[in-house]
Order: structure tokens, then C-alpha cells, then sequence
């Protein structure tokens, strides 16, 4: 299967690889996995005191198209509010990486890692 | 298609893996297209179809995995494994480790070692994921199947990870 450009670069220079600590309470984890793939996705958001999120890192487990969706939004939600953030949709992911029908999972899977994320910070400034 | 009603099984996890072979060989040698190859081509086309799913039937239950998904699906339960993301950080921090334990393992002082100490643990996981399973698999309510098709999930990561710790083996092995 050949993939696009865009999922090669983004998988050969992947931006924002690592992670922050997840006790900090300003960090948001998102930890999600596809069973399809036995793919592992960790998506970290920086969160300032306004809402907006200041950094992201990831570490992705997977193929090249997991990698490369969660490289993108992770360059995606930077400056974005946490509201904006979660309006990113696996359809938007899936149209930047001209990902084919049978890799849609790996940007429901980086869709998914940004709610699970921002549904861990919520948590944990309640 | 039920593979177990083909193979004259009762659906269940825990199967007869001999009566299941000798079940194929025998269902593999009356459907065989060389058996048609005088018949009419309805006949053939027939005999081809039944041999295909013979061999697909055998390759979904000779396998834990796949029998456990099949038992399932024969259940009306939808495992979903493409739009159903896994949230369960426990589970996924414990996979994060061992993959960056599967990465670190090539700079260990024995690579190979340190594969099969990695290997050993993630298989003793399986053994006791799939043993629950089972358990789960002789009930038939609604509570017990969701739990089963969580543990088939679950076992999805840890297979993915033996299968990707056989790869570094053999490439290691492989100079």
C-alpha cells in the first residue's frame, strides 16, 4: 500500500515526540489503543491557565499512518483552546494525510487520544 | 456461517483440536476441486465455495483468538475492532511500557535474552487472559459476553506485541 507525501513526512520527521509529566497538573494525558492494530497512542497536552494548549508530545506505537496522525495533531491543537481542540474530527485527519479507507482507524485513534486528553485534564482541575 | 455446526462441533472454547483436524482433513478431501473435475460447472462452482470456507473455518478455530471472536459473533456480539478505540489506561500504560521495553531490549547486553525475558512475561499475561476468557465464554449472558469481547481486545495488543518481539527475534538471529 503506498502511502501519501504528507503520512511520510510526518512519519519519517515526526514533530513532537515525547512526553511531559503526567502529575503535573497543567499536563493532560491521553492514553488510547486500536485493537484492530494493537496500536498504543500517548498524546500529552500543555494546558496554560486560559484554556489554550501551549505544547502537545506523543508517543505512538503503530504504522505510519498512526504515527503521522497523531505528529499532525499534535502540531494541530497547538494554540487552540481545549473546546477547539476536541472539534478536531478523524474526518479532518484523514483528509490532510490522504489516508486510505483501511487506515481510517489511526485518525479516529489520534480523534480519540485528543478527547481522551482533555477528558483527563477536565478531571483533574474539577 | 456457523464453523462450528461445519465441523460437527459443539460451539465451545475449549475444543477436541484432534477431532478438529481429522473433521478437516475429511470435509477438506470431499469438497476438493479435483473430486469435480468431471462435474457440471454448478457442481464445481459449489464444491469450490464449500471448500473455502472449510479452509477459512479451520484457520478461525484452530486459533484461541479467532474461535473466541467467531463464538462471539455466533452470539450477535459485535466486536467492532475498527471503530472501537480502547481507553483502558491502565492496560494501555502497561502496553506503552513493554513496547519501550521491546525497543530497549536491542541494547541490552544480550538482546536475545532480554527478548525472551520480555517475551515470558507478556506470554504468562496471555495465558492467564485467555484462561479468564474461557471462564467468561462457558456463561452466555449479556454481562459475561462484553467482558469476553473486551478480554479479545485486550489479547489483540498482546499478540500484536509477541508477534513484533518474534520479528526483533529473528532479526537478531538472522547475521
Amino acid at each position: 500500500m503506498a502511502y501519501s507525501e504528507k503520512v511520510i513526512d510526518h512519519y519519517e520527521n515526526p514533530r513532537n515526540v515525547g512526553g511531559f509529566d503526567k502529575n503535573d497538573p497543567s499536563i493532560a494525558t491521553g492514553m488510547v489503543g486500536a485493537p484492530a492494530c494493537g496500536d498504543v497512542m500517548k498524546l500529552q497536552l500543555k494546558i496554560g491557565a486560559n484554556g489554550i494548549i501551549e505544547d502537545a508530545k506523543f508517543k505512538t506505537y503503530g504504522c505510519g499512518s498512526a504515527i503521522a496522525s497523531s505528529s499532525l495533531v499534535t502540531e494541530w491543537v497547538k494554540g487552540k483552546s481545549i473546546d477547539d481542540a476536541v472539534k478536531i474530527s478523524n474526518t479532518d485527519i484523514a483528509e490532510e494525510l490522504a489516508l486510505p479507507p483501511v487506515k481510517i482507524h489511526c485518525s479516529i485513534l489520534a480523534e480519540d487520544a485528543i478527547k481522551a486528553a482533555v477528558a483527563d485534564y477536565k478531571k483533574k482541575n474539577q | 456461517m456457523n464453523y462450528f455446526a461445519l465441523f460437527n462441533l459443539t460451539p465451545s472454547f475449549v475444543i477436541d483440536t484432534t477431532a478438529l483436524a481429522a473433521s478437516y482433513q475429511q470435509l477438506q478431501k470431499l469438497t476438493h476441486p479435483d473430486k469435480f473435475a468431471t462435474a457440471s460447472e454448478r457442481d464445481k462452482l459449489i464444491a469450490l465455495q464449500k471448500n473455502a470456507q472449510v479452509n477459512d473455518g479451520y484457520q478461525v478455530l484452530k486459533r484461541p483468538l479467532s474461535r473466541a471472536e467467531h463464538m462471539l459473533e455466533l452470539r450477535g456480539v459485535e466486536l467492532q475492532h475498527e471503530q472501537k478505540t480502547m481507553q483502558d489506561g491502565t492496560f494501555l500504560m502497561q502496553q506503552m511500557e513493554w513496547r519501550e521495553q521491546l525497543d530497549d531490549a536491542q541494547h541490552a547486553v544480550d538482546p536475545l535474552i532480554a527478548l525472551e525475558e520480555l517475551d515470558d512475561e507478556v506470554a504468562g499475561n496471555s495465558k492467564a487472559l485467555i484462561d479468564e476468557l474461557g471462564t467468561l465464554l462457558e456463561q452466555t449472558n449479556d454481562a459475561a459476553n462484553e467482558s469476553a469481547a473486551n478480554l479479545v481486545r485486550k489479547l489483540k495488543f498482546l499478540f500484536k506485541l509477541r508477534h513484533e518481539i518474534e520479528l526483533k527475534e529473528d532479526a537478531l538471529s538472522d547475521f
